[in-house]
Parts: structure tokens; C-alpha cells; sequence
């Protein structure tokens, strides 16, 4: 992943958004700031109201309560200046199968009004690197997901629009294509000098590219910040110690201590669950006192899942 | 506004052609072309130019070409989930609307005037005889009109169907319907006592064709402009993506 861009610039700024269907509120006082030129992700189980967001911030959608801006535009009264410098690849890729990815390509090249010129430049331009030029006049029906994928997200970019969203674009890809189309969103972003939001439920993907992250759970945001900030503020610290003779003797005395939350035993290592983060020393002292023989010790740190599911049963609690 | 209607046009005909998979869709025209631009007017000879029911005949095909391909028009980008992205996109609502009309309405009256052009070319061929056989010219303004509002009428009330079915072929059942209400007069008189036929025909008979024309020339400019408006109405971005 590329550097923290400056984060001078707001690309979205809502306060207080709301969206109720009936008698379900999908998102509620959302209130967030997503700084321009930097991958945002935003995190939130199925149903959660990522999708929802995503609409009300293009103006696809009014909002029940609240307002957003976006790239400095009202989505309420904006949205046709929003959608004019935004790209969005939604829920579904959202291409017109029966057409070659070629007709794809120039039918929305067509829609951004590039002019004839730049338009097959430019599909070689963002099609070229992904390996998808040579197939180029094939019809996307026949290609693979993982292709499709890949030719929408550079239909999201034809008109080098200045925010793109994408929702859940690796939904639905074995790991090669996925780690593939993390690998071209990264270059792409970073080649584009773009802003990006994108929704996601899968925390490696969002560890791995984004810069800032927002959790949202039943519609509400629940935390944000970057990957790091999240770690530090949210899951618990743990150590590892690997070994041998960790006794029953040796757990008693760990779970007495007060900074330890939690211990347990797994493939010959231990791991302890610390309430705070405090000086290993004394407890790897107690271990050895017990009869333990150390070979290692690692501070572990725990990686945006844990944080995700630590902040969802804090939630649910 | 004209530019984005047409690029929107230029895709639903490119989609309209790949309908059944290219090929297929290529085929279907040639055998329209063959049956009503080569065989029928073989058949027909010089009767192809000159019959008075010339009129109706041309103006209901288009209508019914129309029919076949704008079911597809919003339900089908709905079924394939293309639609909110086209949504997402900077076009306006009006140039998706009329983009997708204008395909309709070309495709339908394209075939057709491709068929009638043909069709003057074999019956000049066939039944000529040294002379240049042509529809009369009124007869020929009045196929140009009627097949393009015939056309209209079918893609503007296919539209508004579209809109409101949540599969393309949930939208064809519906334009089903439509026709058969569209066609029941006609079934409907032919379970009338014959003496009762008899009377509409002879008022039929008397009827000025040219007052007649003029009458269903109005009526379906009114029909057009109503499901247009209507479709227009039911045009809501927020609306199409909750649907």
C-alpha cells in the first residue's frame, strides 16, 4: 500500500445521515469525513446498510434525516453534478453481457462524453495493464467473473472521475482473481490519484488497502480511523509464547495476575489475553518460575479482524 | 441532451441485435426482410403497391415490432442488474427514457422501411414491365407516419410497462395483455350476428379513408404523447432502484 495521501481536502463529509425504509432504519446519523485521495474502506457485516450508503451518497436515494456532501456537492439537490465526477461499480458489476467489453467500455466512454479520440486510447490505457486489451471485442457474457470484475472496475475509471465507489468488488472471487483485483484497484487508485470508497466484509482486503477504515453495524458507524489506529484503540493486545511445559500450575498463576483477561493453551503455545498493554517480563518470570521452558516470545498484534469482531460484540453487548 | 439520447439509443440497438445471442437475432431480420420485402411482394405483384389496405398493414407491423423488443428496454436492465449502474451514471433521466425509446422506435420503423424498400425494388422486378411501380405517394407519407407512431405507441406504452415489471419477461406478459385488449374489437366482431357485421361494414364502406386516416393520425399522436408523459412520470431514479 502506497502512503497516507494529504488529507487536506474532504471528498465526503455527512452529518447526521439517516435512510428508513418503513420501519427499518438502514442508516442512522451517520456522521463521517472521508478525506480526498485516499482508499477508504468501510466495513460492516451483510445488511448492515453499507449498500444504502453508497446510494444515498450518489443522490440514488434521499436521505430521511440528515445531510452529505460529496466532492463538495448536496446530494440532495447535486446529485447530477455528484454522479458527473464520481464513478461507481455497485453491488453488481453491472455489465451489458450481450455486448463485447469493447462496446461496454465505449457505450459508458460515450456517456462521460470523451471525445472519440481519447476514447480508444483510453480503453487501451486502463485495459492494457489487466490483460484484457487482446480480449477485448469478446462478449462478456462468456468471461469469467474475475474478468468482469476487472473490466468493471475500469469502467469505473474511463472518465477519471475524482471519487469511485466500489461495493464489495472481491465478493465472489476465488482468492487468485481477488488478490488480482486488489493488486490492479491499488495500482489504479494509486495511478489515478483517486479517492475510493469501498464497502467490504472481508478484513484482509481492507487491512491490505485501505488507509482509513469506518465500521458500521445496523446502520450506525461504530468506529473509524486508519487500520493502525483501530489496533491500537479497540483489540485487546495479546503475547505469544511459544514452548514447552505450560502446566496447569503455570495457567493458574497467569490467570491470577490482574492485567491478564484471558490465557490458552493451542499447538504447544501459549497465548495470553492482556487487559492493557503492560511489560511482558514479569509474566514470562512467572511462566519460567512454573516449570515452563521458553523458546520464543511475540507481542502479537491483532489484526483488523479481531478489531472488527472485538467492536461487533462490544456492539451487541 | 440529443447527444446522450443517442448514445443511449446506440447501445439498446446494439443490444437489440444481440437479442438470442447475435446470430440469432441477425437471422430474425433477415427472415422479416425475406418474408415481407421478397416473398409476399413476389406473390402479390403490382396488387403489393396499390391495395388500400396497404395502409393498415404496414402500420400495424412496426407496432408490432415494437412490441417484441421494448419489453426488454428497463425490466431486462433490471433482471441482468445493469440498471443502477446506467442509474449511477451522469446521464440525465430524460436521455435514458427517450434513449430507449428512440431504439425501439427505430429498430421497428428501420426493419420496416428496410422491408417496404425491398419490396418496391421485387415488385419492379417481378410485375414492372419497363415501368417504375410505386406506392401512392399519400399511401407512402401515410406508412412513414403511421409506422412511426404505431412504432411510438407500442414503445411508449412498452416503457411504461417495463418500468413497473421486475423481469423483462414479466413486462412481455403484461404487453400481452395490452395487445389483446388492443385486438379484442376484432375478435369481438367476429362472434357478432352476421347481419350486425354486415351494418358496420357498410358503414365501414362509407367512411372518407383519407377523413379516417387523419382521425387515427390524432388519436395516436394523443395516445403517444400520453404514455410518453406517463413514462416520464414514472421515471423516478430513487423509485427504479427500490423497485
Amino acid at each position: 500500500m502506497s502512503k497516507t495521501p494529504s488529507m487536506n481536502a474532504i471528498a465526503i463529509r455527512t452529518e447526521g445521515l439517516t435512510r428508513d425504509f418503513k420501519t427499518v432504519r438502514a442508516v442512522d446519523a451517520l456522521t463521517l469525513d472521508v478525506p480526498a485521495g485516499i482508499i477508504f474502506g468501510f466495513l460492516g457485516p451483510n445488511g448492515s446498510g453499507k449498500t444504502t450508503t453508497i446510494r444515498l451518497l450518489l443522490g440514488l436515494l434521499e436521505p430521511s434525516a440528515g445531510r452529505a456532501e460529496v466532492l463538495g456537492h448536496d446530494t440532495r439537490n447535486q446529485a447530477d453534478a455528484i454522479r458527473a465526477r464520481t464513478g461507481a461499480l455497485l453491488e453488481h458489476h453491472g455489465l451489458y453481457e450481450r455486448l463485447s467489453a469493447e462496446d461496454n467500455l465505449d457505450f459508458y466512454a460515450r456517456v462521460w462524453r470523451l471525445p472519440d479520440a481519447a476514447r480508444a486510447a483510453r480503453i487501451k490505457e486502463l485495459l492494457g495493464p489487466v490483460g484484457l486489451y487482446d480480449r477485448r471485442r469478446e462478449i462478456v457474457g462468456n468471461w469469467s467473473r474475475g474478468m468482469k470484475q476487472k473490466l468493471a472496475v475500469a469502467r469505473t475509471l474511463l472518465h477519471r472521475p475524482a471519487l469511485v465507489f466500489l461495493d464489495e468488488p472481491t465478493a465472489g472471487l476465488d482468492p487468485i482473481a481477488a488478490a488480482e483485483l486488489r493488486e490492479q484497484l491499488a495500482l489504479l487508485a494509486a495511478r489515478e490519484g483517486v479517492t475510493v470508497f469501498l464497502t467490504t466484509h472481508n478484513l484482509a482486503e481492507a487491512e491490505k488497502l485501505c488507509h482509513r477504515v469506518g465500521v458500521i453495524r445496523q446502520g450506525r458507524l461504530i468506529a473509524v480511523g486508519s487500520p493502525d489506529e483501530l489496533r491500537r484503540g479497540s483489540a485487546r493486545p495479546h503475547v505469544d509464547v511459544i514452548g514447552r511445559g505450560f502446566g496447569e500450575a503455570a495457567l493458574t498463576a497467569l490467570r491470577g495476575r490482574p492485567e491478564v483477561a484471558g490465557v490458552e493453551v493451542q499447538d504447544g503455545a501459549l497465548s495470553i489475553d492482556l487487559r492493557e498493554t503492560v511489560e511482558v517480563a514479569p509474566l514470562v518470570s512467572l511462566l519460567v518460575q512454573h516449570g515452563a521452558q521458553v523458546e520464543e516470545v511475540r507481542k502479537g498484534q491483532a489484526s483488523l479482524e479481531d478489531v472488527f469482531l472485538t467492536l461487533m460484540e462490544e456492539e451487541q453487548k | 441532451m440529443i447527444a446522450d439520447v443517442w448514445t443511449v439509443a446506440r447501445k439498446e440497438f446494439k443490444e437489440i441485435l444481440a437479442m438470442g445471442g447475435g446470430r440469432r437475432g441477425w437471422i430474425g431480420q433477415l427472415f422479416f426482410l425475406g418474408v415481407f420485402g421478397i416473398l409476399l411482394p413476389a406473390q402479390s405483384g403490382r396488387a403489393w403497391v396499390e391495395s388500400p389496405l396497404l395502409l393498415v398493414s404496414w402500420g400495424w407491423l412496426p407496432f408490432l415490432l415494437a412490441v417484441q423488443v421494448v419489453a426488454d428496454s428497463f425490466a431486462g436492465e433490471r433482471e441482468r442488474h445493469t440498471l443502477e449502474t446506467l442509474l449511477a451514471s451522469r446521464l440525465p433521466d430524460r436521455a435514458i427514457l427517450f434513449g430507449k425509446l428512440a431504439a425501439v422506435v427505430g429498430y421497428a420503423c428501420g426493419a420496416t422501411w428496410l422491408a417496404l424498400a425491398a419490396g418496391i425494388v421485387t415488385v419492379n422486378v417481378v410485375a414492372g414491365q419497363g415501368r417504375l411501380l410505386f406506392y401512392p405517394p399519400l399511401t407512402f407519407a401515410g406508412i412513414l407516419a403511421f409506422s412511426l407512431l404505431g412504432s411510438g405507441l407500442a414503445a411508449s406504452a412498452g416503457v411504461l410497462v417495463s418500468l413497473r415489471a421486475a423481469t423483462a419477461r414479466q413486462a412481455a406478459q403484461s404487453m400481452s395483455l395490452v395487445m389483446l385488449l388492443l385486438f379484442s374489437p376484432v375478435f369481438i366482431f367476429g362472434f357478432l350476428p352476421p347481419e350486425i357485421q354486415a351494418r358496420v361494414f357498410g358503414r365501414l364502406t362509407q367512411i372518407d379513408l383519407t377523413q379516417a386516416a387523419l382521425l387515427a393520425f390524432g388519436v395516436l399522436l394523443v395516445l403517444n404523447a400520453v404514455f410518453i408523459a406517463a413514462a416520464l412520470a414514472r421515471f423516478q431514479r430513487a423509485r427504479l432502484i427500490l423497485d
